[in-house]
């Protein structure tokens, strides 16, 4: 990258609100994630019933739970499970569906067909639906959850690949690459991927974003991380049996997902103006 | 449009049938035995095996698949593992209340995200549209469940307006029975709603920026009648897309709120049915939920070409 190039970066997500705050929001999430693993102010496991529910103070930032863990505690550390089931799911998501996208762009014909008419079923199968189903086969588990969420991202990546690099084939530059002689393959490294990239991170931040309500959703039911594990849907779950006598509980995690989330979708906002400014300037 | 809908109505099938063998690869040839499941670990062998006849495990796939689906077309779905009684009336029952709870918030999530969609294009830029669009982004980002547990908090706990949960069941009555689903579907609604509110607006204003609204205005048309005649029609369009894509999201979503306020709706019903290993009422319901999903996508391809007549021409 040019000192030109990367300095325009820089100066155009400077200038774009949504990705300066996302940013910070999704900056903050990681940094609690990180120092979780050294250090949090409590502890996120340590049964201590004697210390239940006791107000926040100095000790303990957020106050206990029922068994008297440090709230703050489970939350930060919950951040690290949120983070570890999103990054897998999106990943697996992003390989296996820019794959088969890309691949249905440079083959066509009946490739394309069964790979998009494939991808067509998964609409129907929502990501907390095929978690239902793994986990009435395999039982429930973090690692369940995430092939679930991950599976249901395959076709949207797919869906997605497929459509702008359908348009990058047609261009003229392609077209030259054609003529002198590159093989489908190589135009598909060299020129395709190279050309719909913005648009795929994009999308990823957005997925990155729905996995984490998905992860939280399928704990709250029971479904995906299992105790002793800190989650933030599990927290919740555990909470609201408790709604009556300490309603706080309640609105912590919760809160905890509703800023990871927004901050990624913001920041995801964000880079589609920064990557791409010719979608912004159309919005 | 007869080639069209006809075409439509081929995919649909085919597509019915790929969701019906997903399901069923999913939930027969993957590991895991259902006899063994509902015997336990520690089952004698001969249990197993006599449980296995019993269920008609036994036979090849192909055969099991055929004779699920025949059932389906007769609606007989065969007894549920753990309670004895026909799936379908354990079916029928749950979906009597899920499906009022979803028709009730979609029809809240659109109403919402017309009036704020088109309040928000029409005062583009203006603060009344930086603000709903600021809490629209919110609603967005705000898990469904845990906006479910605040609505308790505030009106079943704090202000005792409403109640916390439970469904009292359609012989107590229609009105008690839509209060009870009162605040589940607006839990569910607001998530949605606040996706569809930003569609509308950016389509509206898209829509307001072509030719032909320039001429409408330009041959004296006012703003109210250019509104409702041209930039409507052409703008919810994409608004329809996102509804039916969204539907699937609040189906999943009364899954899972349901549980939040104990309804027992089709959500609980596979939950339970998960923990009790039943797999036969996971399967039956799993497929109800993707047909109702790929049923309304179908509904919505048909209702374009009824709003855009070009897509008739184009007989996609």
């Amino acid at each position: 990258m040019s000192d030109k190039r990367s300095l325009s970066f820089l100066s155009r997500s400077s200038r774009s609100r949504s990705f300066v705050i996302g940013g910070i929001m999704t900056l903050f999430l990681l940094i609690c994630a990180v120092i979780s693993l050294f250090w949090t102010p409590g502890s996120a496991y340590n049964i201590v019933i004697a210390n239940r529910f006791l107000p926040p103070s100095g000790d303990h930032w957020l106050g206990t739970d029922q068994f008297g863990r440090d709230i703050a505690s489970m939350l930060m550390t919950g951040t690290q499970n949120s983070i570890v089931v999103a990054v897998v799911a999106v990943s697996i998501g992003l390989f296996i569906g820019v794959s088969l996208g890309l691949l249905a762009a440079a083959r066509r014909g009946w490739t394309e067909e069964i790979i998009m008419r494939l991808s067509d079923f998964s609409f129907a199968f929502p990501a907390i639906l095929s978690a239902i189903m793994l986990t009435a086969i395999l039982g429930p588990g973090g690692v369940n959850s995430i092939l679930a969420i991950g599976l249901y991202n395959i076709p949207v990546f797919a869906r997605l690949t497929r459509g702008s690099a359908n348009a990058i084939w047609t261009r003229e530059f392609v077209m030259a690459a054609r003529a002198s002689g590159k093989g489908r393959f190589r135009i598909t490294f060299e020129h395709i991927l190279p050309n719909i990239l913005s648009i795929i991170i994009v999308q990823a931040t957005i997925l990155f974003a729905i996995a984490i309500l998905a992860e939280a959703a399928l704990s709250y039911l029971g479904l995906g991380t299992q105790p002793p594990e800190p989650s933030w849907g599990r927290m919740l779950n555990e909470a609201q049996t408790l709604m009556f006598l300490d309603p706080m509980q309640a609105i912590y995690p919760g809160l905890a997902i509703a800023i990871a989330v927004f901050g990624l979708n913001l920041l995801g906002d964000g880079l589609r103006d920064v990557l791409d400014p010719r979608l912004s300037r159309k919005r | 449009m007869s080639v069209f809908i006809a075409k439509r109505v081929l995919t649909l099938i085919a597509t019915l049938i790929g969701a019906s063998m997903v399901i069923f690869l999913v939930m027969e040839i993957l590991p895991g035995d259902p006899a063994l499941v509902i015997l336990g670990v520690d089952a004698s062998e001969s249990a197993v095996q006599t449980l296995t006849k019993e269920l008609g495990l036994d036979r090849p796939p192909l055969e099991r698949y055929i004779s699920w689906i025949a059932g389906l077309m007769q609606g007989e779905l065969g007894n549920s593992y753990a309670y004895k009684v026909p799936v379908w009336e354990l079916v029928k029952g749950a979906l009597l209340i899920t499906l009022p709870l979803a028709i009730m918030s979609i029809t809240l999530s659109i109403i919402l995200a017309l009036v704020i969609g088109l309040y928000a294009a029409a005062n583009h830029n203006k603060a009344g549209d930086v603000t709903l669009m600021g809490i629209s982004q919110l609603g967005i980002s705000i898990p469904n469940f845990w906006l479910a547990i605040l609505l308790i908090i505030l009106f079943a706990i704090e202000l005792r307006w409403l109640p916390a949960g439970g469904f009292p069941g359609w012989d107590e009555g229609i009105l008690k029975c839509l209060t009870a689903l009162l605040l589940p579907s607006l839990a569910l609604a607001t998530v949605v709603g606040a996706i569809l509110a930003r569609i509308t607006r950016s389509s509206v204003l898209e829509v307001f920026r072509e030719d032909y609204v320039r001429t409408a205005r330009a041959k004296g048309l006012s703003q109210r009648a250019t509104l409702w005649r041209h930039v409507l029609r052409n703008a919810l369009i994409p608004v329809l897309t996102v509804t039916g894509i969204q539907f699937a999201a609040l189906l999943t979503g009364t899954v899972v709120v349901e549980n939040v306020f104990h309804i027992p709706g089709l959500g609980s019903l596979v939950l339970k049915a998960i923990n009790n290993r039943d797999t036969i009422v996971v399967e039956n319901v799993v497929l109800l939920l993707a047909t109702m999903v790929i049923m309304v996508n179908f509904l919505i391809d048909i209702l374009y070409a009824v709003i855009d007549p070009r897509l008739k021409a184009h007989d996609i």
